[in-house]
């Protein structure tokens, strides 16, 4: 019940809000703020309360906060939603970072009665799918996801916003039409036929049919590697974030990218065990392909939100390194498997936390000078010393420097599967080195230096009708010329402030005190190295 | 054949029926005596009737399968769900027509045809009989006919020209296939069919089935005899565009349902196959047929044949999966409502012909840009919608029927239509003011501000999007109503 309400609480203050027609621009924001608020506390207290009984891990049981509805009886799907180790700290994510969203938003003047409605309706949508223990709740609260996102770009991005909006809706779309077919499939090989992720977690489909197992495991991989999104199934996330506003870059890459990996631990790896242990080194090469690939492009985007999606692929790549290694049950011991799987869950947090800071940051740049070329901007720091510390520190955390929470993520991820992939391991770790390379340069290009302010441009500009239709080529950079708007740099608002600090002071504090975070992950983590194994 | 029922409580069992019938005959005698302006009395009495009938279809649903006038009518959960869902297809169809029907010359026919093509499609699903099955044809086509051409324009003529030229001649073949299906079991009962099948020869029986099944795809809409699809819809009025794409579809699939499920389920024959590339082929060229279509009647035309291939697909494992009635039941509601909902949409804006007019004429209507995004997400099967809840349960049923391919097909084919309906809720939901094009010319110069909504169809919108939302949700408690125990 209580799940169910942090589930729903933001859908019903987003449907009050459109209902209100009246509402003003600030109440609305306030409204927006006070729901994350009221959600931020409510999962709170399930973290405090959170029990899952001695010896029991989650996954298959064990499940805290759980409730169970059936609603399409013929098929066995329910709604049926539950907590565990794997879910709960993303949970906690989605929270916080909506919260920061909806600080950093105060100032939305552009329909904010409906930008509200929308991020709150993308909340729910995001629990949900974190929540959902049946097969097709998850795949209704994804695809919504994925509608909700749709409109947040469309309706307040700029640049080419409507075109990458379509080609996120279609990409993920044909992501989310591969899941079903796998989730139907799992449906009819298992021996009860059932949606429940619970049931068949317990009692694995497709066991004792390899090709089966291996074209539905196929089948969701897919679905869930556009989600990730994994090479070569990435080239929607640029566009997406370059056109998508700060706000909508900072979920997008915070949570939404999370659906992907969540799926693979919470679906595929307890589901598909046989499958998945078959085919872990495609995992693993995938993975480690994504790493390098991330990272290599992201050094050679000379757009700065580009380059900090590029980054994503990276990250996202660990995760699934991780996750591949934990499947090579033959060369690795169950410790091993379970570090590798705890740190890829620590990774999905630290990511959201740290992407998140960064694409607010980058979303600051955007409100100063419409602009987010690299070579635009230059010497910051003495013009706005507070967003040059802070992007300096977020940039840390993100290439995985000590004392941050991706530090911790990265590591464990490493230890686990360097026995299992050795060579994928080490490959994977010169990822981290060109990543470092990147974010320092782009530290050094942003922040130092004589300081560069993108100027007015040639005032004839003025005359064209309309700025914000620029066609920007593929792979472009997106730059607003707008006419009349005093550039400068002024430093953070109080409001980017706190919406920003709060997460790189979590991403610090989960980098020095891991065992906040372990302490819930591990139980289910080792639950899940042992399913997999089976 | 049912020794120990009379006649008489063998008709009650049709009372369904009948009180459509007797609703079509009590409506033309009541206009005949009803002033031209006060025809709305003969609009409440075929509501009224619409939704008795549905009443009384109810109890019927969870009774054992009966057959009724020897053999020749079958009521089962089929013939109910269709029952229930034409009369209230067939109400709301009634509602959507009061703004443009109203104080029309011949307002009370319009009516009394639409019950009686109601009447026929619920004749095609009951049918229990390749003669039945003919008559069935014929009733929910020729108040078809004059439907189609109702307007009396030279659109409406040709539309109803070209669809009564196509359906003669499909008529025609299917009498042809029932002769040869006649000639080689000598019998025109499905059971009876059914036995003597086996041991048919195959030519005959090839021909006879192809025949038939070619009269319900050609009420259904389904390729290859679509053609007559695309230029009816957007020849006739919204209005009837909503019923010729609606009702009939509705009876034409459970017909194909229970002939695959009776009669052809014991030849050598892959009928199942037959069906299923005919499913692929509908999805696949409706598909293609809408990408580029800017006129919205034309688009959901073809909109409406790929969504009868994903119907075709629970046709084809009719005889093969016990997920089938029940997901035959999901999408035939699902996609009653949605359609009539995206048609309403059309008809709600009646001077709006192209995408692009009627996205610049709702910027003054926001809920009803909102309800028909609602319904078109409906039509893609974005959750949790009726018509998504309605694909999984033809995707899985046709898996479960051993046709993983046809459900790739259709998994591709959702994603392909993602691209036309997305261009509408594009139009639907953009802020920016938009120039109208020179062929509407307006006397205030320039942008098409201010354009009649008409209430009733946009009411008509707003229940099916909220019904395509409460059905997705509340799709256990429609199948608990359909398909009892």
């Amino acid at each position: 019940m209580l799940l169910t309400v942090a589930v729903f609480l933001p859908a019903v203050v987003a449907a009050a809000l459109v209902a209100m027609p009246r509402l003003t621009g600030p109440t609305a924001n306030r409204l927006w703020v006070g729901a994350s608020l009221a959600e931020l506390v409510l999962v709170g207290w399930m973290w405090w309360r959170f029990d899952q009984g001695s010896g029991a891990g989650g996954v298959t049981d064990g499940l805290a906060f759980e409730a169970d509805v059936r609603w399409i009886p013929t098929v066995d799907a329910g709604y049926h939603v539950g907590v565990d180790g794997l879910s709960l700290p993303l949970l906690a994510l989605t929270a916080v970072l909506f919260l920061a969203v909806g600080i950093w938003s105060l100032r939305q003047t552009d329909r904010p009665r409906l930008h509200a409605a929308a991020f709150l309706f993308l909340e729910t949508a995001c629990l949900g799918t974190f929540a959902a223990l049946d097969l097709i709740l998850f795949f209704v609260f994804f695809d919504l996801t994925i509608v909700a996102m749709y409109f947040v770009i469309a309706g307040w991005g700029h640049g080419n916003a409507r075109r990458s909006a379509l080609k996120f809706f279609l990409y993920t779309f044909v992501g989310s039409l591969a899941l079903l077919v796998g989730f139907i499939g799992l449906f009819l090989g298992g021996e009860t036929r059932t949606f429940d992720m619970v049931a068949l977690a317990q009692d694995p489909p497709l066991a004792d049919s390899p090709v089966a197992g291996g074209l539905v495991l196929l089948a969701i991989g897919i679905g869930l590697a556009i989600k990730t999104p994994v090479f070569p199934f990435h080239t929607w996330l640029p566009d997406a974030h370059t056109d998508a506003p700060a706000a909508g870059s900072a979920i997008l890459a915070g949570i939404l990218l999370k659906l992907g990996t969540y799926g693979f631990i919470r679906i595929a790896m307890p589901i598909l065990p046989e499958a998945w242990q078959r085919w872990a080194m495609v995992v693993v090469v995938v993975g480690v392909v994504s790493v390098l690939w991330g990272a290599l492009v992201a050094l050679a985007q000379t757009d700065v939100k580009r380059m900090i999606a590029y980054t994503s692929v990276n990250h996202m790549g660990y995760v699934l390194l991780g996750l591949g290694a934990a499947g090579l049950a033959a060369d690795a011991d169950p410790q091993a498997r379970s570090i590798a799987i705890t740190g890829a869950v620590y990774q999905m947090v630290a990511h959201g936390l740290l992407t998140g800071a960064l694409f607010l940051l980058t979303g600051v740049l955007w409100s100063r000078g419409r602009t987010y070329a690299l070579d635009r901007w230059g010497g910051l720091a003495r013009p706005a010393p507070v967003f040059a510390a802070l992007f300096a520190v977020s940039a840390f955390g993100a290439l995985g420097l000590p004392g941050f929470a991706s530090f911790i993520a990265e590591f464990q991820i490493f230890t686990g599967a360097l026995q299992a992939a050795p060579v994928a391991t080490v490959v994977a770790v010169l990822g981290i080195l060109i990543t470092a390379g990147l974010f320092l340069s782009a530290i050094q290009r942003l922040l130092a230096g004589p300081t560069v302010i993108p100027q007015d441009d040639d005032p004839t500009e003025s005359l064209q009708p309309a700025p914000a239709e620029q066609r920007v080529p593929d792979g472009g950079t997106t730059t607003l010329a707008r006419p009349g708007i005093a550039v400068g740099m002024p430093d953070l608002r109080r409001s980017e402030l706190v919406a920003i600090a709060p997460l790189l002071v979590l991403a610090v504090v989960l980098g020095l005190l891991p065992r906040l975070l372990l302490e819930v992950i591990e139980p289910a983590a080792v639950v899940v190295a042992g399913l997999v194994a089976r | 054949m049912n020794g120990g029922m009379s006649e008489g409580s063998e008709a009650l069992r049709l009372l369904p029926e009948l009180v459509l019938l007797l609703g079509a005959v009590g409506a033309l005698l009541l206009g005949l005596w009803t002033p031209q302006q006060q025809q709305w009395r003969v609009r409440l009495l075929v509501v009224i009737a619409c939704l008795v009938s549905a009443g009384t279809a109810v109890p019927a649903l969870g009774g054992p399968a009966e057959r009724v006038f020897d053999d020749a009518w079958v009521i089962d959960t089929t013939t109910g769900v269709v029952r229930l869902l034409v009369a209230l297809a067939v109400a709301g169809v009634a509602l959507l027509a009061s703004s443009s029907l109203a104080g029309h010359p011949r307002e009370t026919e319009a009516y009394v045809l639409m019950l009686l093509g109601g009447l026929g499609a619920i004749a095609l699903a009951a049918g229990g009989d390749l003669l039945l099955l003919v008559a069935a044809y014929l009733l929910a086509s020729v108040p078809l006919y004059a439907l189609a051409g109702f307007t009396k324009d030279p659109r409406g003529t040709e539309a109803a020209l070209k669809y009564y030229l196509m359906g003669a001649f499909v008529a025609v073949f299917m009498l042809l296939g029932v002769a040869c299906l006649v000639l080689a079991t000598g019998t025109t009962s499905y059971s009876g069919v059914a036995d003597a099948l086996p041991t048919a020869p195959v030519a005959l029986t090839a021909m006879g089935v192809l025949g038939v099944l070619a009269g319900v795809a050609f009420k259904a809409g389904a390729v290859p005899v679509h053609f007559w699809l695309p230029d009816v819809t957007a020849g006739t009025t919204p209005v009837m565009a909503a019923y010729l794409t609606t009702i009939p579809k509705i009876g034409a699939v459970a017909a194909a349902h229970r002939l695959l499920a009776e009669p052809f389920a014991t030849t050598a024959l892959d009928v199942p196959l037959l069906v299923a590339v005919i499913a692929a082929a509908s999805m696949t060229l409706g598909n293609l047929g809408a990408f580029n279509q800017t006129e919205v009647l034309r688009l959901l035309a073809y909109s409406s044949i790929s969504q009868v291939g994903y119907l075709f697909m629970v046709v084809a494992v009719a005889a093969r999966s016990d997920l089938a009635v029940p997901a035959l039941a999901l999408y035939l509601a699902a996609y009653a409502v949605t359609n009539i909902g995206v048609f309403a949409a059309a008809a709600a804006i009646p001077d709006a012909r192209t995408i692009r007019d009627w996205g610049a004429a709702v910027k003054q209507q926001r809920w009803l840009g909102a309800s028909l995004v609602i319904c078109l997400l409906g039509l893609v099967g974005t959750p949790p919608t009726a018509v998504f809840v309605g694909k999984l349960a033809v995707f899985s049923a046709s898996w479960d029927g051993g046709l993983v391919w046809l459900v790739v097909v259709a998994a591709v084919n959702t994603v392909a239509s993602l691209f036309y309906y997305l261009r509408w809720i594009a139009a639907a939901v953009q802020t920016e003011p938009v120039a109208v094009q020179p062929e509407h010319p307006h006397p205030d110069g320039g942008t098409l501000l201010r354009v009649q909504v008409l209430t009733a169809p946009a009411a008509v919108v707003y229940i099916a999007a909220v019904t395509s939302l409460l059905l997705g949700v509340g799709s256990g408690a429609w199948l608990a109503v359909a398909l009892p125990g």
